[in-house]
C-alpha cells in the first residue's frame, strides 16, 4: 500500500511537471483562486499534500472539480510552482480509473438550456471525464 | 494577406455572430481568413498533464495545416486560441510529446512548432495595426464607455500566451480607442467568469460573473465586450443589465459593415 502510494505520488508529480519543493508556502495561489470558497483543499494545500504523499484526501475531495482552469495560481505564484497543474494531475489520476468519470453524457441533457454554448459542454468533458 | 483560420465548434453554432463579423471585418481590413480543412474541436480547455497527447491532436493538426500553407494561424474564440497556443508551446518544449504526436500523425515532415499563432485581436494589433483600423472607421463609437473583459484565457498562462501584460493589459482598450469609444478600466477585467463550472454548478458561476459585471458597471460601463462565447454566456446569464457584446460585432459597427451583414 505504502509503495503504491509512493508510486502514484511520483506519477502525479511527473505528469504535472511541477516541482512542489519550490513552494515557499506563501499562500498567494490560494488567495487569488476564484474557487477558494468552494474548495475544501486549496491550491497551496494541493502542493504540500502531494509533496508529502497525502493523496487520499485530495483524491476523494470535491475540490478537484471546483478548479476553473483559470491559470491565475499559475501566473501569480512568485516561485513558478504552477499549483493548478497538480490539481489537474490528481484529478486525472481519479477520473482515469474505470467508472470514475465525474460527468457522463447521460448527465448532460439535464444541464442544458437553450443558450448554453457547446464550449461549456466540451470543456466540462475535458475536465470531468476520461 | 491570407491567414489560416480556426473557427471552432461554438462559432459554428451558438456564436455564429462572433464568426460572421470576424470574417466581414477581416475582408474590410484586407485579410482573407482561409478556413482550415477538416478542423476538429480544440476541446475547449488545454490539458496541462504531459501524458495526455490524444486531447491535443486536433490542435496539432490545425497548427500543421497552417504550416503547410506557410500562414499564421488565427482564431477568434479565446478558448480555441488558448488551446492552440499552449499546444504549440508543448510541441516546442516537450520533445517526448512532439515525437509522440508526430509518430501518430505519420507526417513526412514532423510538425516542429513553427506556426505563428495569433488571436484575432493580436492579428488586428500586429498584422493590420490599430492605426490602419482607425483610418477605416466610418462610424466612430463616440461617447460609448466600453469595458473590455479579458477573462483568463487570452492572457494566462502569460509566459506562454504572451499577448499582453497579464495584470495590466491594454490590447483590448487600444482597439476600443481606435474605434472612437472610451475604454473603461476596472479591477475584474482579468478575473474568471466561472467558465465550464456553469454546467454543474450554475450558482458558483453566477457568483463569479455577477461580481465582474457589477464591477464594470460601478466604473460606468455602458457595455462589456468579450471574445469568448462561454464568458458571454456566463456574464449575460448572471450579470446585471449591462449588455455583453462580441468584440467583432463592435468592430463591424465601427467599420460600417454591421447592417450589411445583417441584410446579407
Ligand atoms: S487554476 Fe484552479 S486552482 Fe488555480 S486559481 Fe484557478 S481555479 Fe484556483
Ligand atoms: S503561490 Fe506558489 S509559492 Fe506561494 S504557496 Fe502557492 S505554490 Fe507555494
Amino acid at each position: 500500500m505504502h509503495n503504491d502510494n509512493t508510486r502514484l505520488t511520483q506519477e502525479i508529480i511527473r505528469a504535472s511537471g511541477v516541482n512542489p519543493s519550490k513552494c515557499m508556502k506563501c499562500g498567494k495561489c490560494s488567495a487569488t483562486c476564484p474557487a477558494y470558497d468552494e474548495m475544501e483543499y486549496h491550491p497551496h494545500q494541493f502542493v504540500y499534500m502531494v509533496e508529502s504523499g497525502d493523496l487520499e484526501p485530495l483524491m476523494n475531495s470535491k475540490s478537484l472539480y471546483k478548479c476553473l482552469s483559470c491559470f491565475a495560481c499559475i501566473d501569480r505564484c512568485p516561485r513558478g510552482v504552477e499549483p493548478a497543474k497538480l490539481v489537474e494531475a490528481v484529478r486525472f489520476a481519479v477520473i482515469r480509473q474505470q467508472g470514475a468519470d465525474h460527468m457522463t453524457p447521460d448527465d448532460v441533457p439535464a444541464k442544458l438550456n437553450e443558450d448554453i454554448p457547446q464550449q461549456a459542454i466540451v470543456s466540462a468533458f475535458r475536465k470531468y471525464r476520461k | 494577406m491570407i491567414v489560416s483560420y480556426f473557427p471552432g465548434c461554438t462559432l459554428k453554432t451558438k456564436a455564429q455572430d462572433l464568426d460572421m463579423y470576424a470574417r466581414k471585418c477581416a475582408e474590410v481590413l484586407g485579410v482573407t481568413l482561409e478556413e482550415i480543412d477538416n478542423w476538429q474541436c480544440c476541446g475547449g480547455v488545454f490539458t496541462t498533464v504531459n501524458n495526455d497527447a490524444v486531447t491535443k491532436l486536433s490542435s496539432v493538426r490545425a497548427l500543421d495545416f497552417a504550416r503547410s500553407k506557410t500562414q499564421p494561424l488565427v482564431s477568434v474564440c479565446s478558448a480555441c486560441h488558448n488551446v492552440l497556443k499552449q499546444t504549440n508551446h508543448a510541441v516546442q518544449t516537450d520533445k517526448a510529446f512532439a515525437d509522440k504526436v508526430n509518430l501518430y500523425m505519420g507526417n513526412e515532415s514532423p510538425y516542429d512548432g513553427s506556426t505563428q499563432v495569433y488571436h484575432y485581436l493580436e492579428m488586428l494589433r500586429d498584422l493590420v495595426g490599430f492605426d490602419a483600423i482607425k483610418e477605416k472607421v466610418v462610424n466612430p463609437l463616440k461617447g460609448k464607455k466600453i469595458a473590455a473583459y479579458y477573462g483568463c484565457l487570452l492572457l494566462r498562462p502569460s509566459g506562454v500566451m504572451q499577448m499582453d501584460d497579464p495584470e495590466n493589459p491594454q490590447i483590448f482598450e487600444d482597439l476600443i480607442r481606435a474605434l472612437g469609444a472610451e475604454p473603461v478600466i476596472y479591477a475584474m477585467r482579468n478575473e474568471c467568469c466561472g467558465g465550464y463550472v456553469t454546467m454543474e454548478s450554475p450558482e458558483f458561476a453566477a457568483k463569479k460573473s455577477k461580481a465582474i459585471t457589477d464591477n464594470a458597471a460601478s466604473f460606468g460601463a455602458d457595455m462589456i465586450v468579450t471574445a469568448c462565447p462561454l464568458c458571454k454566456y456566463n456574464l449575460e446569464k448572471n450579470g446585471n443589465s449591462v449588455p455583453v457584446v462580441y468584440f467583432t460585432e463592435l468592430l463591424a459597427e465601427a467599420l460600417g459593415v454591421k447592417e450589411d451583414t445583417q441584410n446579407a
